[in-house]
């Protein structure tokens, strides 16, 4: 089947081993070890991976869209941030009356703005199935538009990536408006629970962890799937060569939007696991310069390979969380000298060193092989 | 609401997507015929009250010098271009002038450009695959599978192109020549009614003409082909029938024996060597 193929594939045995041999460890050395212990990974650390692997499945989403469709998106984070405000919005619901006016319907800061009722679009997110589903769907919704209306119209290169950075920038400014209904700039925060479990309890920031992990799977696999179908290589062909691939019959602006849909759907995915975690969706998340991170994330890691998100994604988030720790104004500098680095000396970034590896051992393998 | 559904129906078929529907008429002889066809770009006449026709199975070649407006031409019939005025059909039922390219491509016309353009990031094997007739939406695409004849037809082609010891490897290694003849292949996969070449041997060497040669002789018949050419030995070495482009529009056309001693054409070519020199 067209889903299972890329069990097949050896990369991608690679990495599911990986993904879950490192899920494995973490919960083991969470729950195992006991807390005094060195190896121990407390709850805070536990939660900080879920943190980085939910950015690995958003820079898995920009790699499908930059890296095999060659459509550069500076706006990934509107489509993150959307799914992330689904979820928020779910977890609003979920305080019920529990929150600082005690309203049994309303958010805390729709009493405060003297609200009446809930808004229509409010509606429905009480209920975990609907939100989980507007989670994909709102994202979704805004890349088939904006997708349908950019592609069409055949933009593509940098004036696309201009109004990707455009789209995340209104969405910001809309976002901070108080009468938009999404608690303006302070945002969704204060959760409680979600499907029951008590968000600050040790073991529901396990469980997020690893269905965070889980998702991350998945998500690989679907675009490992796409990437490794002839669909994939059509992605390909009009990254290298657009007005070839459309003159070979085949409609350009539909895989581009196809692609670019699933992509928004997974950021979305993405937002949605994020937000739960970090316990707060703000506008800040739609600004302009979080969604060049991503990019420079997925370029150091190494962009059309999937993988190389997500060790870029883990890795620069690893080094931010450091840096920011110790020097917080040189972050900024850091990223950028990393960047340069990368883009020097590893103009493949960081996976295709290990591809570099892995083809020579190969080859060495193919050598073998022919030689009886 | 209305946006929505003719979103959601981005993928239904359209009736000229279904290449078994709509075979070319070709009853009555040509198989493409262009009528006092006119483009102008910014007020510069590229084509001028050009006619041309060409029979089903026929092997063209087109010369003419530099600006001529073969190019031109060609981007007319695939629909890249749009004529000022002027008929073009294909056959005698389909008008192109009312399609657009992929329409175009799919009906049966299938184009060499002048700059070799092969998906250098996929294997010689992957360009025949993705070039070759098949149900070109997204879903079908996303699940598509090679079975047996599809396999068969891509060996096939990969014989004919002399391609088959390159299969697996990236097209963005192949030498020039490979590449033309991969992109040739690619043409052939769609199992094209006609073939427009541009400058197939240009930058080849004499052993890689004589096999280009080979090749599209051996094409024509089973289809007909239009090959624009600057190469005279070339040009001999295959045509039956020449047509001389000068300035948008024909100057001659006959056996290479006829143009060639035709003054007209010996004055636009010696004017233009006398410019250069
Ligand atoms: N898009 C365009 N805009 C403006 N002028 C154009 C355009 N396309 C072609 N021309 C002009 O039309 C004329 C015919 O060009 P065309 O490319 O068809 O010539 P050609 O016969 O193919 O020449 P060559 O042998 O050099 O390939 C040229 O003078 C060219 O500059
Ligand atoms: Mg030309």
């Amino acid at each position: 089947m067209w889903l299972t193929q890329p069990f097949n594939e050896r990369s991608t045995q690679l990495f599911l081993g990986v993904l879950l041999a490192a899920m494995t460890l973490v919960t083991l050395l969470h729950l195992v070890v006991p807390a005094g212990h060195p190896l121990h990974v407390n709850a805070y650390t536990v939660n900080l991976f879920g943190k980085y692997l939910s950015y690995a499945l958003l820079a898995v989403a920009v790699d499908l869209v930059w890296g095999y469709l060659g459509i550069l998106s500076l706006g990934h984070g509107a489509f993150f941030a959307l799914g992330g405000y689904a979820m928020g919005m779910y977890l609003m619901r979920q305080i019920g009356d529990r929150g600082v006016y005690g309203h049994p319907e309303l958010p805390d800061f729709m009493v405060f703005l003297n609200w009446e009722s809930l808004p229509w679009y409010w509606q429905g997110f009480d209920m975990a199935w609907f939100a989980f589903i507007m989670v994909l769907l709102a994202p979704g919704a805004l890349a088939l538009v904006f997708g349908f209306l950019a592609f069409r119209s055949r933009v593509t290169g940098v004036y696309l990536s201009i109004i990707t950075q455009a789209l995340t920038f209104a969405l910001m400014l809309a976002f901070f408006r108080n009468e938009m209904g999404f608690g303006g700039n302070n945002g969704l925060t204060d959760f409680r629970d979600i499907l029951g479990y008590n968000l600050r309890s040790d073991a529901t920031r396990l469980g997020l962890f690893l269905a965070t992990g889980v998702a991350l799977a998945v998500g690989y696999v679907v675009c490992r799937a796409i990437v490794g179908s002839k669909l994939g290589r059509v992605c390909v062909a009009t990254r290298d060569a657009e007005a070839r691939t459309r003159f070979i019959g085949y409609r350009v602006e539909r895989f581009q939007l196809f692609v670019f849909v699933v992509s928004a759907m997974l950021a979305g995915l993405a937002g949605a696991l994020y937000v739960p975690q970090v316990g707060i969706i703000n506008p800040s998340e739609f600004s302009p310069i979080f969604s060049i991170e991503i990019v420079l994330w997925v370029a150091l890691g190494g962009r059309a390979t999937l993988y190389g998100a997500v060790i870029g994604a883990i890795l620069v988030n690893y080094a931010k969380t450091v840096f920011t720790g110790v020097m917080p104004d040189a972050w900024l500098f850091a990223l950028g000298a990393m960047f340069v680095l990368v883009t020097v000396f590893l103009p493949k970034g960081v996976a295709g060193l290990l591809a570099y590896r892995f083809k020579r051992r190969r080859n060495d393998a193919d050598a073998q092989e022919v030689t009886p | 609401m209305s946006l929505i559904k003719s979103l959601s129906q981005r993928d239904r078929v359209f009736d000229f997507m279904a290449p078994a529907e709509s075979p070319v008429d070709v009853r009555h002889g040509p198989i493409l015929y262009m009528e006092d066809v006119t483009v102008s770009f910014d007020g510069f006449k590229a084509i001028n009250d050009l006619s041309l026709t060409v029979d089903d199975g026929e092997l063209r070649c087109i010369i003419g010098p530099n600006g001529a407006g073969k190019t031109t031409m060609m981007d007319i019939i695939t629909g890249k271009t749009r004529p000022d005025q002027g008929q073009v059909w294909f056959g005698t039922r389909h008008n192109l002038l009312t399609m657009n390219e992929p329409e175009i491509a799919t009906l049966g016309i299938g184009r060499k450009f002048q700059k070799p353009t092969v998906f250098e990031a996929l294997s010689v094997f992957e360009n025949l695959e993705l070039a070759m007739t098949a149900d070109k939406r997204v879903l079908p695409t996303l699940f598509a599978r090679l079975d047996g004849p599809a396999r068969e037809r891509i060996d096939e082609v990969l014989e004919m192109t002399g391609l088959a010891e390159q299969r697996r490897r990236p097209a963005g290694v192949l030498s020039h020549g490979q590449k033309q003849w991969l992109e040739i292949g690619m043409l052939l996969m769609q199992r094209p009614r006609l073939l427009l070449v541009d400058e197939p041997v240009a930058g080849m060497t004499e052993q890689e003409m004589e096999r280009t040669a080979e090749l599209l002789t051996g094409l024509a018949g089973k289809q007909s082909v239009v090959v624009v050419e600057h190469d005279m030995g070339f040009v001999r070495s295959i045509a039956r029938k020449v047509t001389v482009l000068h300035q948008g529009s024909v100057l001659a056309e006959g056996s290479m024996d006829e143009v060639q001693n035709d003054p007209r054409v010996i004055e636009v070519y010696l004017g233009e060597s006398e410019e250069a020199a």
